[in-house]
């Protein structure tokens, strides 16, 4: 049996310490407030601190210190971590559309998931969902967590490509999509939000722990939003 | 500022330099070259710094013309190259005087070429680079037509130099380090997995390359509901059943497919080289060898710079060329019937 967390390399500068092998709440609030008690340490020759779902990378460069100082470092901190979750910050409202020309693996996934499409559609808009890491491409969220009946596998075969804001889902998440790049999940709705506009001063919409909500449109209301950037999603700040 | 016209261009010419580190929280990969040693070595050459932005050209270069004179290098893969027809080689510097054509052909030996101007290609900085990410949407392809400002070289009389760099065109053994999903592996895959089979395969870009194999798949245990994490560049991840895929500088910033270990940053300039076909080999290192490989940019730069050597001859260099004797014993050409 491993002791979580487990500290392992990722390169040669860099350590990872990951706080479970599955996704739990626990896990990725521990993550996040462990990035937090990384970065504010301002640790020597600690060049970036990121996080994901249940880990967290430190990124050093090793000709000014080395893995085993940075280990030592880092050690009193991760046996303190508090794995409370915060309240959200910030909340995001956004238009997706289910039609079956927008979603055209609605059918696949609600299938695994057990239910059909229009229920599908019913739990995914219900439910408030988080950011829950940031990446793969650039603002790209990971929103969760589903019920447990959405975890389910990638496919085996990679969907080529999909477009921008292409709602995707598996193991109990949903992505919105900003990635040029093939992916095993599916496709199961369509946003005409942009997560990323490297021409902005704020180039990535997201911030870990933001909460997100889906509303459902119609196919000709969808058509009507896509012009717009922000594909009608409101931000509503919280605290 | 001097302007540099593309007249033509392969599909693969990008603006690049050492890329955009730090910003792996918010998704954003470094980029930057996929063979960053190309830049060190050009850097070498000209005596520049190697954070200045060249141009990456993947199997295929182009045309251009500067309306500046300037010193160019020309390092990574070998490429065949002239100005106004006259061929020049790879891993030296060069004058490119204003209105020649510099044309650049296909890839040789590698597959990432690279033409580095003594000022520096000097395209407007995002987020503190130049350098192009296609997939964040930051810069595009370069095209027949564009013109990019380039820097004034700041030193036209430095010697012509040369530097012949240690191969790595032909694959063959790679260093890998485990990573935090190596144990996801059974000791019979890991073990498989260090066995020559591997070729790189014809597909592949700035974002990874996949490996051609024989045999079976490399699956890791319960590989499709691993949870997603941190990528860096060199992992070694298996998609869809068990295919192995090297991931390079535009690589994704988190992912879900099993990892099985990555290659070290000192070999990594061989697998983005490695031209399709080429046999490669991976040998594991234990975390402290592969700690041990560490080089700071500064020592890798003055390493270089110790093996570049003055060229004595190039004509490039002798600025009154047609001053000079230069054949030595011309006679009227009578001379036996004279006799």
């Amino acid at each position: 049996m491993t002791t979580e967390p487990e500290l392992l390399p990722l390169g040669i500068d860099g350590i990872l310490v990951r706080f479970a092998r599955i996704l739990t709440e626990d896990a990725n609030a521990k993550a996040l407030r462990f990035r937090d008690q990384v970065q504010s340490a301002g640790l020597p020759g600690v060049t970036e601190v990121a996080s994901s779902l249940t880990s967290v990378r430190i990124g050093f460069d090793p000709t000014e210190t080395d893995r085993q100082t940075v280990t030592e470092a880092i050690h009193p901190l991760i046996n303190n971590v508090d794995a409370s979750e915060s309240d959200a910050k910030r909340l995001w409202r956004i238009p997706a559309c289910f039609s079956p020309n927008h979603a055209p693996q609605l059918g696949e996934a609600a299938a695994l998931a057990g239910v059909s499409p229009d229920q599908a559609v019913a739990q995914i808009t219900r439910q408030t969902t988080r950011v829950i890491a940031i990446g793969f491409a650039p603002g790209q969220p990971y929103l969760g967590m589903l019920p447990d009946h959405w975890d389910i596998p990638r496919q085996s075969q990679l969907t080529e490509s999909l477009p921008r804001g292409a709602l995707i889902t598996a193991v109990r998440q949903l992505i919105i999509w900003a990635a040029d790049a093939p992916t095993g999940w599916r496709h199961i709705g369509q946003t005409a939000f942009r997560v990323y506009r490297p021409e902005t001063s704020t180039p990535f919409a997201f911030e870990p722990g933001d909460a997100v909500q889906f509303e459902a449109v119609s196919a000709a209301d969808f058509a009507a939003i896509q012009a717009d950037p922000d594909g009608s999603a409101r931000c509503e700040v919280l605290r | 500022m001097p302007t540099l016209t593309i007249h033509g261009a392969g599909p693969g010419l990008t603006v690049q330099d050492l890329g955009r580190p730090g910003w792996k929280a918010q998704g954003l990969s470094s980029g930057g070259a996929v063979d960053r040693l190309a830049l060190f070595e050009a850097a070498a050459l000209l005596g520049t710094s190697p954070g200045q932005a060249v141009i990456e050209m993947m199997g295929f270069g182009g045309t251009f013309h500067a309306n500046a004179d300037t010193r160019i290098a020309l390092t990574g893969a070998e490429m065949q190259a002239d100005i106004d027809g006259t061929p020049i080689a790879p891993n030296r510097t060069h004058l490119l005087t204003a209105g020649a054509m510099l044309n650049i052909g296909s890839a040789r030996a590698g597959l990432f070429g690279y033409l580095a101007f003594a000022g520096g290609i000097m395209t407007a900085q995002i987020m503190d680079s130049r350098a192009t990410h296609l997939t964040a949407g930051i810069g595009k392809r370069l095209e027949a037509g564009e013109a990019l400002p380039f820097g004034a070289d700041p030193d036209r009389s430095r010697p012509a130099m040369r530097i012949a760099p240690e191969t790595r065109f032909t694959g063959g053994a790679i260093r890998i380090m485990p990573g935090p999903q190596t144990d996801f592996f059974t000791p019979e895959t890991l073990h498989s997995f260090t066995q020559p089979q591997f070729s790189r395969s014809p597909r592949g870009n700035r974002q990874g390359i996949k490996l051609d194999y024989d045999g079976n798949g490399f699956p890791a245990d319960g590989g499709r509901n691993i949870v997603s994490d941190l990528i860096v560049p060199g992992e070694i991840q298996m998609a869809g059943d068990g295919v192995p895929y090297i991931l390079l500088a535009e690589c994704q910033t988190i992912g879900g497919y099993p990892r099985i270990g990555s290659v070290i940053p000192a070999d990594l300039p061989k697998i983005a080289q490695a031209a399709p076909g080429t046999p490669l080999q991976f040998g594991f290192l234990t975390i402290a060898e592969a700690d041990a490989t560490a080089l700071s940019d500064q020592v890798l730069l003055s390493q270089l710079t110790k093996m570049c050597q003055t060229i004595v001859r190039d004509p490039n260099d002798i600025a009154d060329l047609l001053g000079y004797q230069l054949i030595s014993g011309a006679t009227r050409g009578d001379d036996l019937e004279r006799s």
